[in-house]
């Protein structure tokens, strides 16, 4: 959403066509050239609103299929947010009613409501119409922290296209305090104003919303199991309804992969995602994909090993559990670094700061709204610009400013704090790993922070081989930024870029050049950083900047080189215990023939030998128990690698077996 | 066939008896040494090995002067502890172990026999000691070089291979045997044919011809060639197995008889030459008894296709191994330098084709032992 960060405190975008463009529309043929004051009569503020009503593909929403996803995954981002910057572990529901249940099997869309449900801190009453009655209106957006919605356009972007589709107000429940019932608001957004028309506003004690317990069978098997919306865990929190026009399909670019990821990159949050009773089409006529991943592959919703938040499924509900139990660690919000900015910022800054600050000085202003700009480097600077330490802010001019910003370019100073950045951590990654594919081999690493644009960032990779994927197929790339999945435009993203040019075959993995390797490999590319560079609004791929380019590939190659030894190990391993075999098979009768010859006593030189092929062989006992099988390591705190044996039976098979014979969908598996 | 008599087959052996003593007791000393030595690894914890002297072609050495091959001093360790020589390190040991029995006994067995002594189950698995024969012949020549003892020292004999028929009369095991009395089959030439088991009794002959194949000698026979040329004929069934070949060096030795030798014309026929001349790279060790460097190459030649008018059709093509063969051969170091064998394996390439001996049979049944053979031997037109 770069494109629209330009002003970013005006609630308008300037019309951009030129006025003599306009000159040749319709009514004023006769005289065929308009004057000044009729075209001014036409020239007004176009709402954010409006623009984006028009526009609504740069949001995400160009399809029915994909308008669903962007609303689940808008109100899930909030959510997360909130909840991660009040302290509170999430536990989030996702609701997805069939509105019209009995529409013709053709259809191509039907009506949904969305409901997501959080436990976050709610939200106080007066904010509830700017926050989502209104576009960039956000408090992300001002700040440099990191967190997964940016602009704060998107839960209201939603809301437009639900009332845009069906003309129904969002419906939102919050309850920001614990003795009080919750605020029951229904609103609907005013394009034109960009302002929220309140037309329910009352209180309720139904929070959360009881009703969302029962919607499907599958959803009233959670409730009982106190899995679903349990009011226990709900003490605060929002629910937020949109009703809309789309389309519930499975496989890529699904909401189900889309929780599914997001549960992997968030393995400290709960979800319960209750899917409609019935999807638009059928799943096997128009997407290969899904069918393919489904039938041959693991299913996602089973995990590797016990003893591990398994996820589960009730005719068709899926349970993400959480996998840790600890918050990712609380981000600063940092000032911009000197190196990160353009000159128009600078001078925008300039101005802003003679209004909070009358009077401020350049030197104050240096130190105040730059971070690692000490007093001695202001100091420097302004004398290098002329200035004393007592030149006020307002004082500057343009050319002064300039000077300013050459200033910047050139000055050594040290890279932005990385406090802001909260990566998701090894043990994290490979706990959201496990709960989310079946491998036999995991592996995550966590680069140290980089800085592009003046700007941290920090690039965390995960790999799982082996188990259950497929092994003749290319490696399955799943990105996350800021711990939001990125489901669109794969070969456009940096990630993708690095994960090819990483040299895979120097880990045992077979490459086609140029292309992704092959083998059954899922990798994992986290990008977490205060400003993420998308390549485009609706925030699907990543720009390929070339510092982020090599962080991410220096951390695919640390997970492959942990791979590529593990998989050396594993030959090795195999290879000596083949070794000692052929040696226990041999000394017996080696130590029998030797008895016959010179009468020695055969059971020593027999015992003398075994000894000499165990030690001989020892590499074969690292990890073999008696069985000869492989045992279980888990020291993910040490070097960030999970082996696990034989992948544990399904345990959701009985349900997904049920799920089957009763002719419903089948679990969503990405894997 | 001579009848055996208790008188005659008492006499030799208990002649020899003595000697075959020594050299048995000779023969458990290094078996029983190899033994001990590999105990006294295991219980040190060193390795156990078994050293075999190398029976390839770079661990063979051209004795120039005395016109054999002989087996240099390059020796290989048979480890227990390397994946690739365990089993037959264990194989060697079964051996070695059937052996001793075999001595201990007083008996013999072919190397077939060997093979089903050592074979059985490996405890606690289903694999067998032998996979094969060939397996156990392998180990068993090792084991020959091993321990620096002949394999009928080690009480082993090869299956019989190999025709006699000729002016001789001699002792085999004590049965008198006439090879002019040898019907239409011949004598069949044991694997041992040391002077233990084999004498010299009374001998006319004044040359032996051996021929490659008992096909070419069948005719050679029936001809009664050897009757009117005073002489011995063998044949060797192609490359002529140790039996054979040490017999024939004994006649040529112990009797001074020349040998001349039938062959075809393609590069197994020049390669049986070579082997029956200076030995082979696989019984190097063996070639100071077995090699007979006064062997002469009689035919077919290469010339022979115009000088014999033989019609095009005994052409057998010459194909690419034939050719790389052929060049391998002409570069040994006792044909190198031998302008006659250069110009014998040149023709042969010019031809572009081979020729067997059978081939001489298209101008005449009779014609190779009435015409052929008789008019080299008197121009004297053999390769040497």
């Amino acid at each position: 959403m770069a494109s629209v960060s330009a002003p970013p405190v005006s609630d308008t975008v300037k019309p951009k066509s030129k006025p003599t463009a306009e000159s040749s529309s319709g009514k004023s043929r006769s005289t065929r050239g308009s004057t000044a004051e009729e075209m001014a009569s036409r020239q007004r503020d176009i709402s954010v609103s409006e623009f984006f009503a028009k526009n609504r593909h740069l949001l995400g929403f160009d399809n029915p299929r994909k308008a669903l996803l962007t609303t689940v995954k808008e109100a899930v981002d909030n959510s997360l947010d909130a909840c991660e910057e009040a302290g509170i572990l999430p536990d989030i529901a996702v609701v997805i009613e069939d509105l019209q249940p009995d529409r013709p099997a053709t259809a191509k869309s039907s009506r949904y409501r969305v409901t997501v449900v959080d436990n976050g801190p709610g939200i106080v009453r007066k904010q509830v119409e700017n926050i989502f009655g209104r576009l960039l209106y956000g408090s992300k957006f001002h700040r440099l922290k990191m967190s997964r919605g940016q602009q704060g356009i998107g839960i209201s972007a939603a809301g437009m296209y639900g009332l845009i589709t069906t003309g129904r107000p969002m419906v939102i429940h919050t309850k920001p305090n614990l003795k009080q019932p919750a605020h029951h608001i229904e609103l609907a957004m005013n394009t034109k104003t960009n302002r929220a028309e309140v037309t329910v506003d009352d209180e309720t004690g139904d929070f959360p919303p009881a009703r969302l317990r029962s919607v499907t069978p599958g959803a009233k098997a959670f409730a009982n199991d106190g899995v679903l919306l349990n009011p226990s865990d709900f003490r605060t929190g929002t629910s937020v309804s949109i009703e809309l026009e789309g389309r519930y399909q499975k496989g890529r670019g699904s909401v189900d992969e889309f929780l599914e990821l997001t549960a992997i990159a968030n393995p400290h949050a709960r979800i319960v995602f209750v899917p409609p009773s019935r999807s638009v089409v059928d799943d096997d006529d128009s997407l290969p994909l899904t069918r393919k991943s489904g039938a041959d592959a693991t299913n996602g919703t089973t995990v590797a090993a016990p003893a591990i938040a398994v996820t589960t499924e009730a005719n068709g509900s899926i349970h993400f559990p959480r996998g840790v139990q600890e918050l990712p660690p609380e981000t600063k919000e940092i000032q911009p670094h000197p190196k990160g900015i353009e000159l128009g910022i600078l001078l925008q800054m300039l101005k802003d700061y003679e209004a909070t600050e009358k009077g401020g000085t350049l030197y104050q202003f240096l130190q105040d709204r730059f971070c690692r700009i000490s007093p001695s480097t202001a100091s420097s600077m302004c004398s290098a610009i002329k200035c004393t330490s007592r030149t006020k802010a307002a004082d500057i001019e343009p050319p002064q400013a300039e000077a300013l910003f050459k200033e910047f370019q050139e000055a050594k100073l040290p890279p932005p704090p990385t406090d802001c950045l909260a990566p998701i951590g090894v043990r994290q990654l490979l706990a959201g790993m496990l709960k989310g594919v079946r491998a036999e081999f995991y592996a995550a690493s966590t680069r140290e922070a980089d800085v592009y644009r003046g700007r941290p960032f920090q690039i965390e990779a995960a790999i799982a081989f082996g188990g259950d994927l497929p092994a003749d197929e290319t490696a399955r790339v799943i990105r996350f930024a800021n711990r939001v999945p990125l489901l669109f435009q794969q070969s456009a993203c940096s990630s993708f870029k690095a994960v090819t040019e990483t040299s895979w075959k120097n880990y045992n993995l077979s490459h086609p050049r140029g292309g992704l390797p092959v083998g059954p490999l899922v990798i994992m590319i986290h990008m977490a950083s205060v400003w993420v560079p998308f390549t485009s609004e609706s925030k699907e791929a990543i720009a390929d900047y070339d510092e982020i380019r090599k962080e991410m590939k220096l951390a695919l190659m640390e997970c492959g080189r942990k791979l590529g030894t593990y998989l050396r190990k594993r030959q090795k391993m195999r290879r000596e215990g083949e070794r000692r075999d052929v040696f226990e098979r041999y000394i017996g009768e080696i130590a029998k023939a030797i008895n016959a010859i010179n009468g020695s006593d055969a059971k020593k030189i027999y015992d003398k030998l075994l000894e000499q092929a165990r030690e001989r062989t020892a590499v074969a006992d690292h990890q073999l128990d008696e069985d000869g099988k492989l045992v279980r390591e888990e020291e993910p705190d040490i070097d960030g690698v999970i082996i696990v044996g034989q992948p544990a039976p399904s345990l959701a098979s009985p349900t997904s077996a049920d799920a089957k014979r009763k002719g419903t969908a089948e679990t969503p598996s990405l894997f | 066939m001579a009848k055996k008599t208790a008188t005659k087959a008492d006499a030799p052996s208990s002649r020899s008896s003595s000697r075959v003593k020594a050299r048995d007791a000779e023969t458990q000393k290094k078996i029983v040494g190899l033994a001990d030595d590999v105990t006294k690894r295991a219980l040190t914890g060193a390795d156990p090995i078994i050293t075999v002297p190398t029976r390839t072609k770079s661990n063979t050495l051209w004795n120039a002067k005395k016109g054999i091959l002989q087996m240099g001093s390059a020796a290989q360790e048979r480890q227990l502890f390397n994946l690739s020589q365990a089993k037959s390190f264990m194989q060697s040991m079964l051996h070695a172990s059937s052996i001793k029995d075999l001595i201990g006994a007083e008996k013999t067995l072919s190397l077939r026999g060997m093979f089903y002594k050592g074979l059985h189950t490996v405890a606690g698995t289903k694999e067998k000691t032998f996979e094969d024969q060939d397996e156990s012949d392998g180990i068993l020549e090792d084991l020959e070089v091993s321990l620096g003892a002949l394999r009928e020292e080690l009480h082993i004999y090869a299956k019989k291979r190999g025709t006699m028929v000729g002016n001789i009369t001699i002792i085999d095991s004590g049965d008198e045997i006439d090879c002019r009395r040898m019907g239409s089959g011949g004598y069949a030439i044991p694997s041992i044919t040391e002077p233990d088991v084999i004498q010299f009794k009374k001998c006319e002959a004044k040359f032996v011809l051996h021929v490659e194949k008992d096909t070419v000698w069948g005719r050679f026979n029936e001809d009664r060639f050897w009757e009117k040329h005073n002489c011995i004929l063998t044949e060797g069934s192609g490359q002529p197995p140790r039996g054979v070949r040490r017999l024939l060096r004994r006649l040529n030795e112990e009797l001074g008889l020349p040998i001349y030798c039938l062959l075809d014309c393609d590069p197994w026929g020049h390669y049986i030459y070579s082997v029956i001349k200076q030995g082979s790279i696989s019984l190097a060790f063996e070639s100071e008894r077995l090699a007979i460097p006064n062997a002469k190459f009689i035919g077919v030649r290469s010339k022979d296709y115009h000088e014999c008018e033989l019609s095009d059709d005994v052409q057998i093509d010459l194909n690419d191994t034939d050719i790389k063969r052929a060049k391998e051969i002409a570069a040994y170091p006792w044909f190198e330098k031998h302008k006659g064998w250069q110009r014998e394996i040149e023709g042969m390439l010019k031809n572009g084709f081979k020729m067997e001996v059978e081939s001489l049979i298209t101008k005449d049944i009779s014609y190779v032992t009435e015409e052929y053979v008789p008019e080299r031997l008197r121009k004297k037109d053999w390769l040497d």
